[in-house]
């Protein structure tokens, strides 16, 4: 995308132990920001480069850009206050292994193996059981994140509610690593379901949630609606039989394609959204009814570009998450984007943090 | 010197005649007010402290809202939003004589969508009133603080409010969509939206908890929650308050999260079963009420669990809810504790601090000590499922010296709860009360983060200025509390 590389730099490797994870976390991102400030060098942080395309290109200064990779491994996973604290730069999947060796989950969903939790934080991709569980920002409860001035900041607190001043995590997720280079987070977790099982209908989506009781996702290709209920196998049972659901056995199958977004429309406006995505040649989408998000794939950039009319025409917009060069990677003004531009330079003064990464 | 205030007084004076003359025009004779009376109806909320109010105003839409915003900067004054006053933090005490928007006018539901199951709202809705209008949809708003009865959904965005029925359903930012919020500066901005995800950065989830300081909802979206099929209210009685808190963790290690899970020590059970008569044990040292809701055979399966857990923590007995009116008894009875401690005494002070759960007992133990050594009578109420508890201290505060071991205890209470891996608040904020404590959890760095956020909603720090952070938190910021805000 551009990016010219001048040096990566990687927080030592840790073997073991969480305090030297932490002191890592204290000394290696700071320094490294630090260290650069005034030479007009970029930062950019990465994590399993599962997003490097979302949204719109990093601008390299001439000076170059210095990659981050935050620190990985388990800080703590506290079983009983149902927490689990992590270097940002730690696999989601391995924190799915830890959790599940104790029963418990925390819902990422990433899309990908290599996706990093600092990675996805940034991104701000909630995943597809957002229905039932809320979006990715619910399940985060700190942060500690180096700004563009280098200075390492905690924001939210270990407990499980908390309301103690300004609620940074929440600022920091989908911030595309603009604010700050995520070090550590901690997630709140769940227990995992008894069980969970896939199912399909041909009934209309609405009519299907209005029949179900917290369906964990509805996801919806114009032709079928996919279900994943979780819970008590004999409700399950119970719910699929009087929905009239068959039994699928799998998820559905994700849109692909070399040009993808992800539109986000009110949830009432997917049923608009759907037909005008319809009558777009080579564009295939699965809504998540209920929520508003299409993911959007399109063999051309521009059934891309008319996706995203479709979108702006629902009253909503689409991010460019993959191909479709030309496109801007938002389409429109950012709401807001006074607020948003002083929040940029109160975090990243010399505007060092991932230039150009959002439209500010 | 007495001529040089009086000087000042006039110079005073004149300007707030302005002030109102100016508000008056924008909102109508009857939409503002200086007159002593209601300066000091408007003085204080339901905490500790008070202040003082240049002058009040009642918008009654969003356009006289901004432009209640707009006289106030234009006069250069500080202005604080106002919903029913029930905060307990202080978040609406008037300090620095600002200009009290109360938005108790704008209480109408504007649209109630049953099916996208969202509703927007004017910020003066009360939240039970809100839950009400929806009841005959199968629908309800799901965070229920115990003042919902009186209680503002602005104000509940305001201090991003818990509730029982939080544990499982999130606090109120979980609940809001989007916010049309007049900034700072008298400028309109939404923030969010009924689109699940706004570009950009999350404004309206900076917004959420931000105590009044980034400007006034004046249009809300809030998501509306269907109501479970299966709803099972239990009741445990223990003997002692360590089993029913290893009660608590046994019944989330046992992967039950039920809807809600609150513990009241024996104190306040006897309090409320002498007001409300709910059948709550008046010889149990502690209870616990436990809900459980969602599909018919999870929640039996769950009941079970928690019967297990219950006798297996030694519950002497567990009592399940025969049906909604024994239910709704049950709940009257959690729900009146606070108005059950005025048979007690006259005043109180009821705090609110979270710890990990699995701290719970050890924290317990510390707070009874701290209120014998100060010899005063404190009850304890909490949201056990997610260790937010509410210690509440009753007093007189005729009683020579009295406040003075109030406050001692208050301090004391808090620094056990930090000590012990919690945070400062859970659910009534930061306000005037806790500001100056913000250092217990917060480093410098993060402090000055925090003010950041703040400046960039509020770059002239116009809007209920000497809250949240303490004074310094920012190079350049001005202002601490003027003498006389505590009681």
């Amino acid at each position: 995308m551009g990016v010219r590389k001048t040096e990566t730099v990687v927080a030592p490797a840790l073997t073991s132990g969480a305090a030297r994870l932490q002191e890592a976390i204290r000394s290696s991102a700071g320094d490294v920001v630090k260290g650069i400030a005034g030479s007009g060098v970029a930062v950019v942080a990465v994590g399993g480069a599962t997003q490097s395309d979302v949204g719109d290109p990093i601008v390299p200064p001439s000076t170059g850009v210095l990659e981050v990779h935050a620190p990985a491994g388990i800080v703590a996973h506290d079983v009983a206050d149902m927490t689990v604290t992590v270097g940002a730069g730690t696999p989601c999947v391995e924190v799915g292994a830890l959790l599940a060796a104790a029963s418990q989950e925390c819902v990422l969903d990433a899309r990908s193996p290599e996706a990093t939790v600092g990675g996805l934080l940034a991104s701000g991709l909630s995943g597809f059981r957002r229905l039932r569980y809320g979006p990715l920002r619910d399940s985060v409860l700190e942060v500690r994140f180096v700004t563009g001035d280098g200075r390492l900041v905690q924001g939210g607190g270990p407990t499980v509610k908390n309301v103690s001043g300004y609620d940074l995590p929440r600022l920091l997720v989908g911030s595309l690593g603009t604010l700050g280079v995520i070090v550590q987070v901690t997630l709140r977790c769940r227990p995992v379901a008894e069980s969970a099982d896939w199912f399909a209908s041909a009934a209309h989506p609405t009519d299907l949630r209005a029949a179900l009781f917290a369906p964990s996702a509805l996801l919806w290709d114009g032709l079928r609606t996919h279900v994943l209920l979780e819970g008590h196998p004999v409700d399950i049972a119970e719910q699929a039989s009087s929905a009239g659901l068959s039994a699928s056995g799998r998820a559905p199958v994700w849109p692909s394609g070399p040009h993808r977004g992800r539109a986000s429309v009110p949830p009432g406006s997917l049923a608009d959204l759907a037909e005008r995505l319809d009558a777009i040649n080579d564009c295939t989408w699965l809504a998540e009814v209920g929520v508003g998000t299409t993911h959007v794939a399109c063999v051309s950039e521009a059934a891309l570009a008319e996706a995203r009319s479709a979108a702006h025409a629902c009253g909503g917009w689409l991010l460019r998450e993959a191909g479709a060069p030309g496109l801007p990677g938002f389409g429109g003004v950012l709401p807001g984007i006074a607020v948003m531009r002083r929040i940029k330079d109160a975090f990243d003064p010399a505007g060092i943090l991932a230039p150009g990464r959002l439209p500010l | 010197m007495r001529a040089y205030c009086a000087y000042v007084g006039i110079l005073r004076s004149i300007a707030d005649e302005s002030l109102l003359a100016d508000l008056r025009a924008a909102l109508g004779r009857e939409g503002a007010s200086a007159h002593p009376l209601e300066l000091e109806l408007h003085a204080r909320d339901a905490g500790v402290s008070n202040g003082r109010a240049g002058a009040v105003c009642w918008p009654r839409s969003g356009a006289e809202v901004a432009a209640a915003v707009r006289v106030a900067c234009a006069h250069g004054r500080s202005f604080v939003p106002r919903g029913s006053g029930t905060g307990l933090a202080g978040g609406a005490v008037p300090v620095g004589e600002p200009l009290v928007i109360v938005t108790t006018r704008l209480n109408r539901v504007l649209d109630v969508d049953a099916r996208a199951r969202i509703a927007w709202v004017e910020p003066g809705v009360l939240n039970l009133d809100l839950s009400r209008s929806v009841a005959h949809l199968g629908l309800h708003y799901a965070p229920d603080p115990s003042s919902q009865q009186a209680c503002t959904i602005g104000g509940n965005i305001a201090t991003n409010a818990g509730g029982p029925h939080c544990l499982a359903q999130g606090v109120t930012a979980t609940h809001v969509l989007a916010v049309q919020a007049v900034l700072p500066d008298g400028s309109v901005a939404m923030l969010g939206g009924p689109a699940p995800d706004s570009p950009g950065y999350d404004l309206r989830g900076c917004f959420v908890g931000s105590e009044g300081t980034m400007g006034i909802a004046t249009r809300i979206a809030v998501r509306l929650t269907p109501n479970p099929p299966c709803i099972a209210t239990l009741l445990l009685d223990f003997i002692s308050v360590e089993d029913a808190a290893a009660a608590v963790s046994g019944i989330i290690a046992a992967g039950v999260v039920p809807a809600a899970l609150e513990m009241m020590d024996a104190e306040i059970t006897r309090a409320v079963e002498d007001f409300v008569g709910a059948g709550y044990p008046r010889d149990a040292a502690a209870v616990l009420l436990v809900e459980l809701d969602g599909l018919p055979a999870g929640v039996a399966a769950q009941c079970d669990l928690v019967r297990q857990v219950g006798r297996s923590n030694g519950a002497r007995e567990v009592r399940v809810a025969a049906d909604e009116a024994e239910r709704a008894l049950l709940w009257k009875g959690r729900k009146s504790a606070f108005g059950a401690i005025a048979r007690i005494a006259p005043d109180y002070y009821l705090h609110d601090a979270v710890v990990p759960r699995t701290r719970l007992v050890d924290v317990l133990r510390s707070i009874y000590a701290i209120a014998a050594e100060q010899e005063l009578t404190m009850m304890n109420v909490f949201h056990a499922g997610d260790g937010n508890l509410h210690p509440l201290i009753v007093f007189d505060r005729r009683h020579h010296g009295v406040w003075e071991r109030v406050r001692e205890a208050g301090d004391a209470i808090l620094d056990a709860c930090i000590a012990a891996g919690g945070v400062l608040s859970g659910e009534h904020g930061i306000g005037l009360e806790k500001r100056d404590r913000m250092p217990l959890l917060f480093s410098p760095d993060d402090l000055d983060a925090q003010a950041r956020l703040r400046d960039a909603f509020d770059p002239n720090g116009v809007a209920n200025p000497a809250k949240v952070l303490p004074a310094g938190s920012r190079c350049g910021e001005m202002g601490s509390a003027p003498d006389g805000t505590w009681v």
